[in-house]
């Protein structure tokens, strides 16, 4: 059984219009019997975070095109993107680079 | 392998996973932090150099911006423009002798009264950003989009572009700066209090672009709009250099979507380097070599302040407009081949316009909006006349009588009828009640607007204002300039068969004067 962690979440670049425009969400995943990743954490944003749209944020497993994810300041292509597992204390940041210029 | 800073998980390593603890490619020993392009990855101060680098060699490469030069940024509060002036604000404070070395000021649009937002709202977006600004220390103006209604003609009017300089006189430019230690940066000026719209004028620019019909041609018109107002502000403020915010990414879309929106003659402007179509002001874009993600990343990193602005195709659905839809197309094959937009942007590159050696001449026409050269004048066999001639035949019944007014200003073209089928329908419940009975449809001084403002528009533009239920609510200056190009060309029709007659009066007259009768006849009957 892995315990409930607290992550920090934050949306920049026009993603917080989708939230409501706040842009930090400190949250705290519940505990469940297999460590949470990154693909369980979309499906959780989606369900308990996403206000409107949702295909403006998830597409299918993963996020939108054009939405930058970083993962402790490090892009998630380098951590295993979806298959990154989360830890305590991590700190997720979601950027749309689709508008603005 | 397992990382510094990570627990080791104790779990079988997919094989999948290969770049989890890669090292930046450049320094080869940090962790990287960032992945650039296909498969490059960077830690985070080698990003960091890498970034503030391609901003200065991309200037310092194109030799455009001479030193001392007043240079206007474009910033529109996105995370591209407020990049680029984090980028030229470092650039001028560094010691060291890669210096930036213009002077720089700030111009934002607000366009609250497009997206229909409220007062307050507006004035909120404003402080935030005037905050950013004054931290910079450089002069900014905040202009309402609502200013565009009252420009002169002027800013569409084609100017003579400044001559060309040799290439010697950037260095010597350079050299007399750096021994002159030209530091005569202006003053920050006290903010100016920003004059609020008049409520009428935010209603009629509402009204003028709730006249466009689509989504795509109100984009593409506020653009125009846009930039007319920089340009004007540049020019009235005593800058020579106007610098656009335009990522990598931005400009791959626009260039699929100019194709899309037939801009295909016009694409090496509207998106190189630099674009030289407004004569004396210059459109530079020191972004186009940074990639969208390189960008939110170094503001995120380095925590450049942006203002997400909504604009017009915010949350709107992927079909809404050509534009949205490019978009999504290219982030999308980006996503499963990162060479999409470096390649898109390497074609871009090697694009240039014909008619650039010809802009000290004049022998190009302008069209009316972009100001770009007009690509309607083309030969019998073409595309552009085969749409002309089915427009025609789709178009209504008011036809007969448009034929006389709508000769083009290209003498060598063959007249042709533009399209009218935007007689009856054009202005939303106009009433046409003679249905072609004398060839004549609707008074003569209504119908053919929107036919003669096209024959001053190049293809594109041609195209959005056909989006556009009625002509009258454009701005008076685009209007006023219609009026006189279209003067000017009725002037010189007249002013041709004048001579001509003048001419053939002078060679007979000639003839009966000098010439002797029997010559006389004698050139009559071989004339016969």
């Amino acid at each position: 059984m892995a315990a409930s962690i607290a992550i920090h979440l934050e949306f920049g670049g026009g993603a917080e219009l989708l939230f409501n425009g706040v842009k930090k969400h400190p949250v705290t995943l519940p505990s469940q019997s297999e460590p949470w990743d990154m693909k369980q954490l979309l499906v959780w944003i989606q369900r308990n975070l996403l206000k409107e749209r949702p295909e403006l944020f998830v597409q299918g497993d993963s996020v939108r095109p054009g939405i930058l994810v970083l993962i402790n300041d490090a892009d998630w292509e380098l951590m295993g993107e979806l298959d990154y597992q989360l830890q305590d204390q991590d700190n997720v940041v979601f950027i749309s680079t689709l508008h603005g210029g | 392998m397992c990382q510094v800073d990570e627990d080791y998980r104790g779990e079988v390593e997919r094989a999948a996973v290969p770049s989890v603890s890669k090292k930046c490619v450049k320094c080869k020993e940090a962790l990287a932090a960032l992945v650039i392009r296909a498969g490059d990855a960077y830690c985070r101060l080698c990003f960091k150099d890498f970034f503030v680098h391609k901003f200065k060699a991309v200037l310092g490469k194109n030799r455009i911006i001479f030193p001392g030069e007043k240079v206007l940024l474009a910033v529109s509060g996105g995370p591209s423009s407020c990049s680029m002036l984090r980028q030229v604000q470092e650039g001028l404070s560094q010691k060291a002798n890669k210096k930036l070395r213009f002077v720089p000021g700030i111009a934002y649009i607000d366009e609250g009264a497009a997206i229909g937002q409220s007062v307050e709202e507006r004035q909120r977006t404003v402080a935030e950003l005037q905050a950013v600004f004054q931290a910079t220390g450089f002069p900014f103006y905040i202009l309402p989009l609502e200013q565009v209604l009252d420009l002169p003609a002027s800013v569409v009017a084609t100017n003579p572009s400044p001559s060309e300089q040799p290439a010697s006189a950037y260095k010597a430019a350079v050299g007399h700066f750096v021994e002159t230690d030209g530091s005569n940066f202006p003053t920050p000026q006290e903010p100016k209090k920003m004059l609020l719209p008049h409520v009428q004028e935010s209603h009629t620019l509402q009204q003028l672009l709730g006249s466009v019909k689509t989504l795509t041609a109100r984009e593409e018109l506020l653009n125009t709009l846009r930039q007319h107002l920089l340009v004007h502000t540049a020019r009235t403020e005593g800058y020579s250099k106007l610098m656009l915010g335009d990522s990598c990414t931005r400009l791959a879309v626009k260039l699929l979507t100019s194709i899309s929106l037939g801009r295909g003659a016009q694409l090496a402007q509207d998106t190189g380097f630099s674009d030289s179509r407004y004569g004396d002001i210059i459109l530079v874009r020191p972004m186009r070599d940074y990639s969208a993600k390189e960008i939110a990343y170094y503001n995120h990193l380095f925590t450049v302040p942006s203002v997400v602005i909504p604009s017009v195709d915010t949350k709107t659905v992927d079909k809404a407009s050509i534009q949205r839809l490019t978009e999504s197309f290219v982030t999308k094959l980006q996503a499963d081949f990162p060479s999409t937009v470096s390649t898109i942007y390497r074609t871009s590159e090697k694009l240039q316009s014909a008619c650039m050696k010809w802009s000290g001449a004049e022998r190009c026409d302008r069209c009316l909006l972009c100001l770009c050269s007009l690509d309607t004048a083309v030969e019998e066999p073409s595309a552009f006349q085969a749409t002309l001639l089915s427009d025609q035949l789709s178009g209504s019944k008011c036809l007969r009588g448009s034929a006389a007014e709508t000769l083009r200003p290209n003498p060598g073209r063959p007249e042709s009828p533009a399209p009218t089928g935007q007689c009856c329908s054009s202005a939303g419940g106009r009433d046409c009640g003679r249905p072609g009975s004398d060839g004549g449809c609707c008074s003569s001084a209504k119908l053919p607007e929107t036919t003669r403002l096209k024959s001053l528009l190049c293809y594109s533009c041609a195209l959005t204002i056909r989006d556009m239920s009625t002509v009258n609510h454009l701005p008076q200056y685009i209007l006023s300039e219609a009026q006189r190009r279209q003067r000017r060309w009725g002037l010189f029709v007249s002013l041709f068969f004048d001579c001509v007659c003048i001419i053939v009066r002078n060679r007979f007259s000639h003839f009966n004067v000098v010439f002797r009768p029997s010559c006389v006849i004698r050139y009559t009957v071989h004339m016969l």
